[in-house]
């Protein structure tokens, strides 16, 4: 990682041209990975590095002012834009897609569907076997992604505390916590009793996904490029770019490349969803 | 000419024998400087056996029982695994193998130390994870007895090459006595060299525990990362290192969370150099008893 940084950099010197340091979100770094592929090619003058780290990871490194943009699949906390306007740094948001949350299963399970209610108990172990769901008698095993993931957060804010800023739902302490979205991919595949959350983008045939809805009542929708995009599917959010205040040129093309036709086609074979 | 040049040689190796003791000092008053800071506004009685691991919440919960417990009972069953067959290959390698057998093997332990414990994380939850699954009938091979497992693997070189040159190092005469007392080659193994190896064995069992104790990668991926307080190692567990380095990326500098992540190192720290402590003493007591005789 480090080697490839150093030679992101000695290239863009050797030209004369300061890397673009793109930093954050885990959820976009394959498909910033491909924006930058797609736009160095366009412009072999230029150089772009992209690197992980969760979009919290991002933030704090646009505050610390080592990153041109910071990607994160959730909106700045009130805090942490306070410690950026203290540290003078003035985030500006920029859409540049959407996501789905996938909640998955492994394909042997019976169950189809579920409302974001049942999800949260299923989080706070309300709930505990998928019996009680209208399943086959069985422990259910919660995965869900560490703290330092963006879709972590959005999870918990969207489904684990109803959409309810004041709400006291926590994810249950056995919950277990996976490393990586691969990780959660895994034991989905190989444990007939897990559930567990993912981006739209690492869903296989090789899991189940399920259709979520509000209520009881339904109407479910199953999470795909539609219905993420129209905001029917319940689990969907912005990706985002900050960047401090207006950024320089050679920022801006990149974003303007992002926004382009072009690069909302890229959006969209990275299996998320385009904004235009 | 040649004494400048000496002096100058002289000077650096200095530098260099002191550099690391500075740095050592240096990690630590940073660490204390912003472990401690955590204090200033939770108690030190609630972080240390506190419940509730909740850093990201509002009001944040920031109790580590379950975390020290999940450390202590993965480096348990993975000493509880290594030291029995550490002990056992270490004897095997210098007392019983052929010498170009023992040869081949102690590269091959050797080897078993230059596996990056992610890559053997990522064989534990491929393979490792759904046996015991499987085994023990679980709801998910994520548990503190995967992470043992592994972490024992990662422990073996370390305890075998250290109880192994604790052997060696028992004087030829007491082999050579006890052979021509009558006794017989277990005999001799089980009760001269193996009690005159004790020492030795002792230090190599701390030093493979704190081998154990601050692995991260491989215990983040293979023990489910729950922080809840175990009852049994068939149980997903938390370890002091997984949260640290599952949370540091999201935790925003100088914040209560980013503190309390500083405040286990500071607890891992702590435990790490009492482990040292210890084997440092055993070593010791190894080397001059066998000066003595």
């Amino acid at each position: 990682m480090f080697l490839v940084l150093i030679m992101f950099l000695s290239s863009g010197c050797a030209r004369g041209n300061k890397a673009i340091q793109i930093k954050g979100s885990d959820t976009m770094v394959n498909l910033a990975e491909a924006w930058t592929e797609k736009f160095m090619e366009k412009y072999p003058e230029s150089a772009v590095a992209v690197t992980g780290g969760g979009s919290g990871g991002g933030i704090a490194s646009l505050i610390s002012g080592t990153t041109d943009i910071a990607k994160a699949s959730r909106d700045m906390h009130h805090k942490e834009i306070l410690l950026a306007n203290r540290r003078g740094v003035y985030p500006l948001e920029l859409q540049v897609a959407s996501d789905g949350v996938v909640v998955v299963v492994n394909p042997a399970n019976p169950i189809n569907k579920l409302t974001i209610k049942e999800l949260s108990d299923i989080y706070t172990r309300k709930v505990k076997n998928w019996r009680e769901l209208g399943g086959p008698d069985r422990q259910i095993v919660a995965l869900s992604r560490e703290r330092n993931s963006g879709t972590h957060v959005f999870f918990l804010e969207t489904v684990v505390k109803l959409g309810q800023k004041k709400n006291p739902n926590e994810f249950a302490a056995d919950v277990l916590m996976m490393p990586s979205s691969q990780a959660v991919v895994e034991e989905v595949i190989s444990n007939k009793s897990a559930i567990g959350y993912i981006g739209l983008g690492y869903l296989n045939n090789r899991q189940k996904a399920l259709a979520v809805g509000k209520d009881k009542r339904g109407p479910f929708f199953l999470p795909n490029i539609a219905t993420v995009k129209k905001g029917e599917y319940p689990i969907s959010r912005s990706l985002l770019f900050y960047t401090n205040g207006t950024p320089e040129a050679r920022v801006q093309r990149f974003i303007d490349f992002v926004l382009s036709p072009d690069g909302q086609e890229i959006v969209k074979t990275m299996d998320f969803v385009p904004i235009k | 000419m040649k004494r400048t040049t000496e002096w100058i040689i002289e000077k650096l190796i200095f530098i260099s024998g002191i550099g690391s003791i500075v740095f050592v000092a240096l990690i630590f008053f940073f660490l204390l400087k912003e472990g401690l800071s955590l204090f200033a506004s939770v108690n030190v009685f609630s972080f240390l056996f506190g419940v509730n691991w909740y850093p990201i919440s509002e009001p944040p919960q920031f109790g580590i029982l379950p975390l020290i417990l999940g450390s202590l009972l993965v480096t348990l069953g993975a000493v509880v695994i290594a030291v029995p067959l550490g002990i056992a290959s270490a004897l095997y390698v210098a007392e019983v193998a052929p010498k170009w057998l023992s040869e081949i093997l102690k590269s091959g332990i050797e080897l078993l130390a230059a596996i990056p414990s992610i890559v053997l994380g990522f064989i534990g939850i491929a393979t490792l994870a759904p046996f015991l699954k499987n085994v023990f009938n679980l709801p998910s091979g994520l548990t503190a007895l995967a992470g043992s497992i592994m972490l024992a693997f990662m422990a073996m070189p370390t305890i075998v090459s250290i109880i192994e040159d604790s052997i060696n190092s028992v004087p030829r005469s007491y082999r050579e006595g006890s052979l021509a007392l009558g006794a017989t080659r277990w005999q001799t193994i089980y009760r001269v060299i193996l009690p005159a190896a004790s020492s030795g064995i002792l230090a190599a069992i701390m030093l493979g525990i704190g081998r154990v104790i601050g692995e991260t990668m491989a215990v983040l991926m293979i023990t489910g990362n729950a922080a809840i307080l175990p009852t049994s190692i068939l149980q997903p567990v938390r370890t002091l290192t997984a949260t640290i380095a599952a949370e540091m990326g999201e935790a925003v500098s100088g914040s209560e969370h980013y503190f309390a992540l500083f405040a286990i190192g500071i607890v891992l720290f702590v435990i790490s150099f009492i482990i040292n402590l210890v084997a440092d003493f055993f070593m010791n007591r190894n080397k001059k008893r066998n000066k003595k005789k």
